[in-house]
């Protein structure tokens, strides 16, 4: 299973918002045994799914290049509860930004019906953050190839704007611009 | 200018959102860290909020001037000297350091930062 918890961007606006979407399936393996005679969605998945939408909003903030890591939600609450056949929109946006992180407010809606509602802290870690663990630290998240896979399959590629308007373009942030065979 | 009374409501609120403590925590005595458990990434949370809450910009290190404690010229062998001690006061003149003065370990000052010194830097910016 990969670990991605929104299927396909519809809006994406440097430093602004993004709307993703998350259908979910009775044949999703997360609601085998969530529960067998009444299989909902996991509420944590559905803040992984928010925590996707806010993350990727933030870390283009800084080219998709630095650690952006999710530092702690403020808040987090849900309504209703989630089953297969339902679709979840995520629409986050940038609440606060700092050089050292920024903070996102993410909702979760079903059709009109709000399920979820987030405060999510992303901290962008930079050398000297993590003390002595310095020396171990990855200078970036993902794999560059992997990375790109991710933003072209969920078509950030083919709806992102950047804070200036224009379009968002892989090579703009030194990716690979196509997916890798 | 809002009452003392109206900045610690306003305070206790954002210390509330930020670090889901209960209000009767939120004491003009209580620690940020020691007892509320407040983490670094808190404290920008707690600086939104307040940002939000008493319509004020607050700068990186105007709460928690973290590069005087990074800067050798003050900080020797995990201490504060008396050169950093009087930075300190100027930069953070709503903050009572008689505490931390008595022993100046870096890890000290965020430990003994109180409910009531976070009202006074805001009673401070308001003023200023």
């Amino acid at each position: 299973m990969r670990w991605f918890w929104v299927d396909r961007f519809t809006e994406f606006v440097g430093s602004s918002h993004a709307v993703g979407h998350k259908g979910i399936a009775l044949s999703d393996s997360f609601m085998h045994d969530h529960w067998d005679c009444y299989p909902t969605m996991p509420h944590s998945l559905i803040a992984e799914g928010m925590a996707q939408t806010g993350g990727l909003l933030v870390s283009e903030m800084y080219d998709f290049k630095e650690l952006v890591v999710l530092a702690k939600f403020s808040k987090l609450s849900f309504q209703g509860i989630t089953r297969g056949g339902d679709s979840l929109t995520y629409r986050a946006e940038i609440e606060n930004v700092r050089d050292v992180g920024a903070s996102v407010t993410v909702k979760g809606h079903c059709g009109e019906e709000l399920r979820s509602v987030g405060e999510i802290f992303f901290a962008r870690l930079q050398a000297g953050d993590v003390g002595d663990a310095d020396d171990g630290m990855p200078t970036r998240l993902f794999d560059p190839v992997d990375l790109a896979h991710w933003l072209h399959v969920v078509g950030i590629f083919d709806v992102g704007v950047k804070k200036d308007g224009t379009r968002m373009r892989a090579v703009d942030y030194g990716l690979p611009t196509k997916l890798a065979q | 200018m809002p009452s003392q009374d109206e900045i610690f409501t306003k305070v206790q609120e954002a210390l509330v959102d930020a670090l889901g403590v209960d209000e009767d925590e939120v004491t003009p005595e209580a620690t940020l860290q020691g007892d509320l458990d407040a983490e670094s990434i808190d404290f920008l949370d707690i600086v939104f909020r307040l940002e939000k809450s008493f319509d004020i910009k607050i700068e990186r290190g105007e709460l928690f001037p973290e590069d005087i404690l990074n800067d050798t010229a003050y900080v020797q062998d995990g201490k504060v000297n008396a050169d950093g001690i009087v930075q300190l006061k100027q930069r953070m003149p709503f903050a009572d350091l008689s505490r931390f003065e008595a022993n100046p370990q870096v890890q000290n000052l965020g430990k003994q930062l109180t409910v009531a010194d976070m009202c006074a830097f805001v009673e401070y910016k308001l003023a200023t």
